[in-house]
């Protein structure tokens, strides 16, 4: 598996991370390696096994439709890092 | 070459719960800013999801009721990507495994009635709101609406028309009346809808490229931005260009849609299962079940009313429209009123009151009992149909019994022929030219004539004894 | 009075017996703290060492513990270690605070931990690495590495970690302490700032066996918050503990005694096995075939569930915002990009990464999917040894502690340190570690027993009686 710099650029992008050039080229090599060692999955085979995306069967597990105490807003906004009146603040959102 | 426009709707619905989807914070549309939040719903660190099982009951009514196939294993899926009014940036949503799809809903079309293929029905949760400041470069963000629990209806591209849209929606939303599942007003944006449209050649089978058109905020704003971009598409398809796959927003104001560019980087969701939230299942008798408690569905009353009542078809239609109307009506004919006539009240003068009040029919000050009386008033000839009218307008106003009224204002039809005839006397003498019209043969003179009695009786000489007077008096 | 170095078990008896009081356990921990912090550096922070208000009763009554700095307890620092979470005063309390509340007990302070839980040598904490108190050029193991710590240098009674791929038990293992990873579900995870939600667990690390015991009987049990956790009851396991072991039956799996395990630590196994039967339990070889899969699945797994849930710190709500001087993009992308790039550290932005390739268009299939299903075959692995065994065996760590900064440049080499502890995360099984020798340079050295779901009574059972014979418990590091 090769990992082109534009392949570290697009999912550093998804993610949402900045990174430096260095980075990039730091996060190719490492995830190239990485990705090569986890290549072992590729013997397995795989075909009839169900996915297991829990460690434990449960199952329906719900709540009742009945209401519970929200937070105070005012406290949220003591740790929001910005803020304007009860609403969270944030650089303008370009549609 | 003529084209076909293919559309395919993307309907989301807010559920009316108690609380949201995942959390015990309250439903509600309208308070103070992120006053319903906790940890859960605003995805504070730590925080973890535990589903609303109203949430779950009240999606399988709407997918039993729009005949989908329900599953009996559903799960969440994580839908990944990054924008303000998503607190975790991520949404709880179902991906590979809807928990209902391929069903059907049966509109009214051109052609006749026809069923309208549904994709499939998932659950999800909803965001919070944007509001983009006028007086600097920054957004304001209030969760309130983040966790509401959200259902996502999507047809099949099998809809041909912006009309065959517009027909589905409202029958769409008369469905999640009908179910009490949802407030559906797209003004608070409790109901949502996004379009995809494309043309093809006219007998082709393949679709052509399609267009996404949000921010529609009525259905008849739907209609609209479907007839616009058909025509936009059809003259770029006319000099030889071709259809960008693209979202387009629509402009109320300016009655055209633009591109959303900003929001086109790649749509890439990285779905996968939710790990906060074990799988549910469900046996088919228990589905069994929920389709048991479901109400009569409006395509069902209509037809009853018409079977079991003799109304018309259109009558049937206009009545259950409205499902307190449609239950008001039952009412009345529950206590033994006759179906057409109450039906007419409903459709004619009560309707009117109605629409000059803007209320609907719970909300007005009448009773299934009231309205029979007063129609028994007008029938029994003990009022005249015009001063019933003026009877009803008074018992919305005050709340009070119709015979009361017909007392109070003196109001009692008047079919005394002696008091009759002296106010006949005073109309003959007063319209000599009708008088002699009638005679030479024109018919329509009488119905003047009966006219002017009325009027001159204050409405309330009874119209059958006055033209029977008049045709005795004027015989030659 | 010392106290600093008395077991929960000790204190309370102490309390009870009116011999002393909380306000001198905290007077003693303090006197250790800054003796040895500066040396060890366990805590995210200063711990508190003022008598905070306590529930006067409950079998945790008047005794202090340190949790991780990824559980949240309401008006406290809770940052992860991380600078993207800096003044994050949490606004809530995790389940596991409000049971150890409820059971008198006081939340002394935040242990530092790897950044996020990312790391198995303390080393990615963006305050500074924690040290082993045996050896301080070494690191305590991660990424619990500070709730280790504390305890083995006496700085805490007793902490709780969390553990995704072994951060509870190869910190203890390599500090000495004892540490379990319940049965996934068995503890609530409210509260536990997520890394890999379908892995993660809470756990305590405990001075000996009983100490355990007895914490995790308080912070187990369903929570109606958490709809992963199990509605079971919470058996007493201070008290199930004690019965005999005798007719137990071991199973020893193959693939765990190979290349890359230290001679030393193969040693001590073996000492700890010849013990074991000399105590009436029998032994036999198993497999667990897909064990070297582990890994690979685990950092699949566990980095793609970490991408989606490290996404919410982007600098809107809460912790650290941070807004570029210029930048090409839209002001929010270039505010998310810049928070994110200074806020997060290099390990945490490797696995983001990776998880977010792994989930990304056109590789799900190939990686999420494909380690999905082999996830399965582990579990699968572990459910036909449980048929016939009671328990496992196996080291916690391949060697013991190493030196600072020798796997901070090599990812992968910092990854397989974990591959005798992800597979019970990933199957969801209990698993403890607990000491069972030292290496002739005076490290300590961990075992790993691993149980069937909800065998934490079985697992306590062999290690207490295996700790009553034994002398390692009782050691404590020169510091």
């Amino acid at each position: 598996m090769t990992i082109s710099r534009n392949d570290v650029h697009y999912i550093a992008h998804l993610a949402r991370l900045g990174l430096t050039e260095e980075e990039v080229s730091h996060f190719q090599v490492q995830l190239e390696g990485i990705l090569r060692y986890v290549d072992k999955l590729k013997e397995l085979d795989i075909s009839n096994v169900e996915p297991m995306a829990h460690a434990l069967d449960l199952k329906n597990v719900f709540r009742k439709d009945e209401i519970t105490p929200s937070l105070d807003p005012r406290a949220l906004m003591k740790i929001a890092p910005a803020s304007q009146g009860q609403f969270y603040k944030v650089p303008k959102v370009i549609e | 070459m003529t084209y076909e426009p293919v559309i395919g709707l993307e309907v989301h619905v807010q559920l009316k719960t108690a609380t949201k989807a995942f959390c015990g914070c309250a439903n509600l549309f309208g308070s103070k800013e992120n006053s319903h939040t906790c940890p859960v719903c605003l995805g504070l660190p730590g925080a973890l999801p535990v589903f609303n099982e109203k949430a779950l009951k009240s999606g399988v009514k709407v997918a039993l009721a729009l005949n989908c196939a329900v599953r009996t294993f559903t799960k969440f899926d994580r839908k990944n990507y990054y924008y303000p009014d998503l607190p975790k940036n991520f949404q709880i949503s179902q991906y590979d495994v809807p928990f209902a799809q391929t069903g059907s809903l049966e509109i009214q079309a051109r052609e006749g009635r026809r069923l309208v293929k549904i994709k499939r029905v998932h659950l999800e949760e909803d965001a919070g709101k944007l509001i983009h400041a006028e007086d600097g470069p920054y957004s304001l963000v209030d969760y309130n609406r983040a966790g509401t629990p959200l259902l996502e209806i999507v047809t099949e591209p099998d809809l041909f028309s912006p009309q065959e849209a517009y027909d589905y929606l409202t029958d769409l939303k008369l469905i999640l009346q009908y179910l009490d599942v949802s407030d559906c007003d797209m003004e608070k944006g409790t109901l949502r809808c996004d379009a995809n449209v494309s043309l093809r050649p006219a007998a082709s089978q393949t679709l052509g490229t399609k267009t996404e058109l949000k921010n529609m905020n009525s259905f008849k704003a739907v209609k609209m931005a479907l007839d616009y971009e058909i025509r936009r598409q059809a003259d770029v398809l006319a000099e030889g260009g071709r259809i960008l796959q693209e979202t387009l927003l629509w402009d109320e104001k300016k009655q055209a849609t633009h591109s959303m560019r900003s929001k086109e980087e790649a749509h890439d969701y990285r779905y996968f299962p939710e790990p906060d939230l074990p799988p549910f299942v469900m046996t088919t008798s228990e589905i069994e079940e929920i389709r048991k408690e479901l109400p009569e569905l409006p395509e069902e009353k209509r037809r009853r009313f018409t079977r079991d009542f003799g109304l018309s078809r259109k009558d049937s239609e206009t009545l259950t429209a409205s499902v307190r109307l449609a239950d008001f009506f039952e009412a009345c004919v529950n206590l033994s009123a006759e179906p057409k006539k109450t039906a007419n009240w409903l459709i004619g003068p009560v309707s009117f009151q109605m629409n000059s009040r803007n209320q609907d029919i719970t909300q007005l000050r009448l009773s299934p009992s009231a309205l029979m009386e007063l129609i028994d008033l007008a029938e029994t000839g003990k009022i005249s149909q015009l001063a019933a009218k003026d009877v009803l307008q008074e018992m919305l106003e005050t709340g009070e019994k119709p015979s009361r009224i017909v007392e109070e204002k003196n109001l009692g039809q008047v079919s005394d022929s002696s008091v009759l005839k002296t106010v006949i006397e005073q109309v003959l003498a007063a319209h000599q030219k009708s008088v002699a019209d009638y005679q030479s043969g024109k018919e329509n003179a009488l119905m003047f004539l009966v006219g002017q009695v009325m009027r001159a009786s204050g409405g309330k000489a009874n119209p059958k004894t006055a033209r029977q007077l008049l045709i005795e008096r004027l015989k030659p | 009075m010392n106290l600093s170095s008395q077991t929960i078990t000790e204190l309370k008896e102490g309390l009870k017996k009116g011999s002393f009081r909380t306000a001198d356990i905290l007077a003693s921990l303090k006197t250790r703290y800054e003796s040895v912090e500066e040396k060890v550096r366990s805590f995210a922070r200063a711990p508190f060492f003022q008598e905070r208000e306590f529930r006067p009763s409950g079998c945790l009554e008047g005794i202090p513990i340190v949790i991780k700095d990824n559980i949240c307890s309401e008006g406290d620092l809770t940052e992860c270690c991380s600078k993207v979470l800096s003044g994050f005063v949490s606004p809530y309390n995790a389940t596991v605070v409000e049971h150890l509340r409820e059971a008198g007990a006081l939340i002394m302070g935040k242990a530092n931990m790897d950044e996020f839980a990312f790391g198995s040598s303390c080393e990615t904490s963006c305050f500074y690495p924690t040290r082993n108190p045996w050896d301080t050029s070494r690191v305590p193991g991660g990424s619990s590495g500070g709730s280790a710590a504390c305890v083995a240098a006496d700085e805490a009674v007793a902490s709780l970690g969390s553990d995704t791929g072994g951060s509870i038990r190869q910190p203890a293992a390599l500090c000495g302490v004892v540490g379990m990873k319940p049965t996934y579900g068995r503890v609530s995870r409210y509260g536990l700032i997520a890394f890999a939600s379908s892995l993660d667990q809470i756990g305590p690390l405990t001075k000996d066996v009983r100490d355990n015991a007895l914490l995790l009987s308080v912070i187990a049990g369903f929570d109606k918050r958490d709809s992963t956790s199990a509605p079971l009851p919470v058996p007493d396991y201070g008290k199930e503990m004690e019965a005999d072991i005798r007719g137990m039956k071991i199973g020893i799996p193959r693939e765990y005694f190979v290349e890359g395990l230290d001679p030393e630590v193969r040693s001590c196994l073996a000492e700890a096995r010849a013990r074991l039967e000399s105590l009436g339990v029998t032994f036999g070889e198993v497999n667990l075939p897909h064990t070297p899969y582990a890994v690979s699945v685990y950092y699949i797994v566990a980095t793609a569930e970490a991408s989606s849930n490290l996404a919410r710190f982007d600098g809107v709500q809460y912790g650290l915002r941070a807004t570029p001087a210029s930048s090409l993009e839209p002001p929010l992308i270039a505010m998310y990009k810049e928070t994110r790039d200074k806020g997060f550290g290099a390990e945490a932005k490797r696995r983001m990464i990776l998880g977010t390739y792994v989930l990304s268009s056109g590789y799900y299939d190939a990686y999420y999917l494909r380690a999905s299903k082999a996830r399965r075959l582990i579990k699968e692995d572990f459910d036909s040894v449980f048929k016939e065994y009671d328990l496992i065996l196996t080291p916690t760590s391949p060697t013991p502690a190493f030196k600072l900064g020798e796997k901070t440049e090599d990812p992968l080499s910092m990854y397989l340190s974990d591959i005798y502890t992800i597979s019970a995360n990933l199957a969801g099984v209990p698993a403890l570690s607990l000491p069972c020798g030292f290496t002739k340079a005076g490290l300590p050295v961990g075992m790993q027993v691993i149980g069937p779901s909800f065998g934490e009574s079985d697992i306590y059972r062999l290690a207490y009686q295996y700790e009553q014979k034994t002398p390692w418990h009782k050691m404590k590091p020169q510091l």
